[in-house]
């Protein structure tokens, strides 16, 4: 007895080190502790649930924890910065995967356990389902292996997801009141979960891949909770519903920042219609050279760098940051300006220029850069299409309409570095790149960024 | 690995639920945007907790090979969640140690 009161200690101490750990990921300056903290909570469990009497199999246990931290090590430091949401979405999936599995084996084990015990199951399994597989098409789109990642829609989707989901339930429900002897119609369940979670995520743009990562986050701990009350373990429902929430909350940041509903993201299959009439926009885009924008560069006293997806695809972080320095030694003040869904998934960006070594006091939100955005020089932008399209403000029957922007168009002159004049993930056509202060800058992100580079140090 | 959910410990479970998840919010709420990605990765170290259960389900299920075999997956999955959260997130948060003044004139 006394053994499982000390195991439950441990277990309180885990969740007051995982609560701080949140808590102090509130500071740049003390997240890394934070995490560590974080870290030290999650090993006193593991130690702890290892100290259970009756204990068995210790020789699989081992090999478990072994083969698991190596491909963990291994995954953590291959992994590029750029590919941070790919990463996310995989160990999101392999924690769903967990539950599933933990799920699958208490049914295993014990197909006769209480009423509470069985729906605890049914909804690990659920959950643990949906996250895993949702997560690894998420993985797979961002990655554009197996699937574009593009919405991919066919016709009746959404009578075929309501007919799934309604099959989930009505098993779900037979299930439970009769557990014993029904194996088949377990099986069933699992395999339809698993499908649940590959279709919810497939008619879901590239674009809108924020949401998608955070919501499976949030799925991923409401998969440890329902774990948790399968074990009856008070651990697992607390870290659980931590993730839950921190999913929640990050998910309904990003709706907003797009100014849509959650239902909107989640069934519209935003950007698969790409309306042709609306290419109507008038006047001519100007290119510009390297050169000449290495003039109007050379002159600007504030410049805010304006970076998307595409600065990721390019790998264009290094020499932005190479550039911003530059500029700083001619005297100008140089700000980057980060939309909260730049990038795919919340923060991204702020990663990336970390990662080149941009002071965090430099990075500002779209909030903080809007009110004196018409105070800069030259904005430019790097890959970012619709965070910038002014159409969001006054263009009603824009898709964006009512999306907050960053309003690069006040600034006094706009450098839009972009491939070709290829519509954005929406597939609407963009106004900004025909207003008079706005010049394209052809090429790939990071050429171009170097080639400008290149000017100012032929000098 | 026996489990008998009453209603007693039931409603207890939930009440720490819903404690949790307001405390979650609340605790979300608070952390700036610029430290979202390893606030995801973070917190999905943590939902690897998960790996709690999956150890009981390889050393409690004494007599069932399958068991024994979903559980030995279910601590590998855990384990790369854990392992591959915390290690990722730290290399990111070591990223944003860039003192504020480096870099300004």
């Amino acid at each position: 007895m006394s053994l499982t009161i000390f195991i439950t200690i441990c277990y309180i101490i885990s969740s007051v080190l995982f609560i701080i750990g949140l808590k102090r990921m509130s500071s740049v300056v003390s997240a890394r502790k934070a995490n560590q903290l974080s870290a030290v909570g999650m090993l006193i469990a593991i130690v702890a649930t290892l100290l259970t009497s009756g204990l068995m199999e210790w020789q699989w246990i081992v090999f478990g924890l072994a083969v698991g931290t190596a491909i963990g090590i291994l995954a953590a430091v291959k992994v590029v910065m750029t590919s941070m949401p790919q990463m996310v979405g995989l160990l999101n999936g392999s924690g769903g995967l967990a539950s599933f599995i933990v799920g699958w084996s208490a049914y295993h084990y014990q197909p006769g356990a209480s009423l509470l015990t069985t729906i605890s199951t049914y909804l690990a399994i659920l959950i643990g389902g949906v996250t895993f597989t949702g997560s690894f098409v998420a993985w797979a789109k961002l990655e554009e292996k197996f699937v574009t990642g593009k919405p991919i829609l066919f016709a009746g989707q959404k009578i075929v997801n309501s007919l799934l989901l309604g099959a989930l339930v009505v098993g779900g429900i037979v299930f439970c009141a009769h557990p014993v002897d029904n194996y088949p119609l377990f099986a069933v369940i699992m395999v339809l979960s698993l499908i649940l979670g590959v279709l919810v995520v497939i008619p879901i743009g590239g674009a809108d891949m924020p949401v998608v990562i955070s919501l499976l986050n949030s799925y991923s701990g409401m998969a440890g909770a329902a774990t948790g009350f399968v074990i009856i373990n008070s651990l697992l429902i607390v870290a659980g519903s931590l993730v839950g929430a921190s999913g929640i909350i990050l998910t309904k940041i990003m709706c907003k920042a797009m100014n849509r509903s959650l239902a909107n993201v989640l069934f519209s299959g935003f950007g698969s219609v790409v309306k042709k009439e609306k290419t109507d926009v008038k006047g001519e885009a100007k290119p510009i050279s390297a050169k000449d924008a290495y003039y109007v560069l050379e002159a600007a006293r504030s410049v805010v760098f304006v970076p998307g997806y595409g600065m990721a695809v390019a790998q264009a972080q290094h020499a932005v940051r190479e550039l911003g320095k530059i500029l700083e030694n001619n005297g100008a003040e140089v700000r980057y300006a980060i939309h909260p869904v730049a990038g795919r998934m919340p923060g991204h960006m702020n990663v990336l220029l970390a990662e080149a070594d941009v002071p965090y006091d430099q990075l500002f939100e779209m909030d903080a850069i809007n009110p004196v955005i018409d105070t800069i020089d030259v904005a430019v932008v790097i890959g970012a299409n619709d965070v910038v399209n002014p159409a969001a403000r006054h263009d009603k029957s824009s898709p964006i309409y009512g999306m907050p922007i960053i309003n690069v168009d006040k600034a006094k002159t706009v450098f839009v570095l972009k491939r070709s004049m290829r519509a954005g993930f929406a597939g609407i056509e963009n106004e900004l790149f025909y207003f008079d202060n706005t010049r394209m800058l052809f090429g790939d992100a990071k050429e171009s960024v170097q080639a400008l580079i290149a000017e100012f140090k032929s000098v | 690995m026996e489990t008998h959910l009453d209603p007693i410990s039931l409603i207890n479970l939930i009440f720490l639920f819903v404690i949790a998840i307001f405390l979650g919010v609340e605790l979300i709420s608070k952390v700036p945007s610029i430290l979202h990605t390893p606030l995801m990765s973070g917190s999905n170290a943590i939902s690897g907790i998960t790996i709690v259960g999956a150890l009981l389900a390889v050393g409690l299920t004494p007599g069932s090979t399958l068991c024994t075999v979903l559980g030995i997956l279910a601590v590998i999955f855990a384990t790369i969640n854990v392992v591959g959260g915390y290690l990722v997130t730290d290399r990111m948060l070591r990223m944003f140690k860039t003192k504020p003044t480096e870099g300004k004139k």
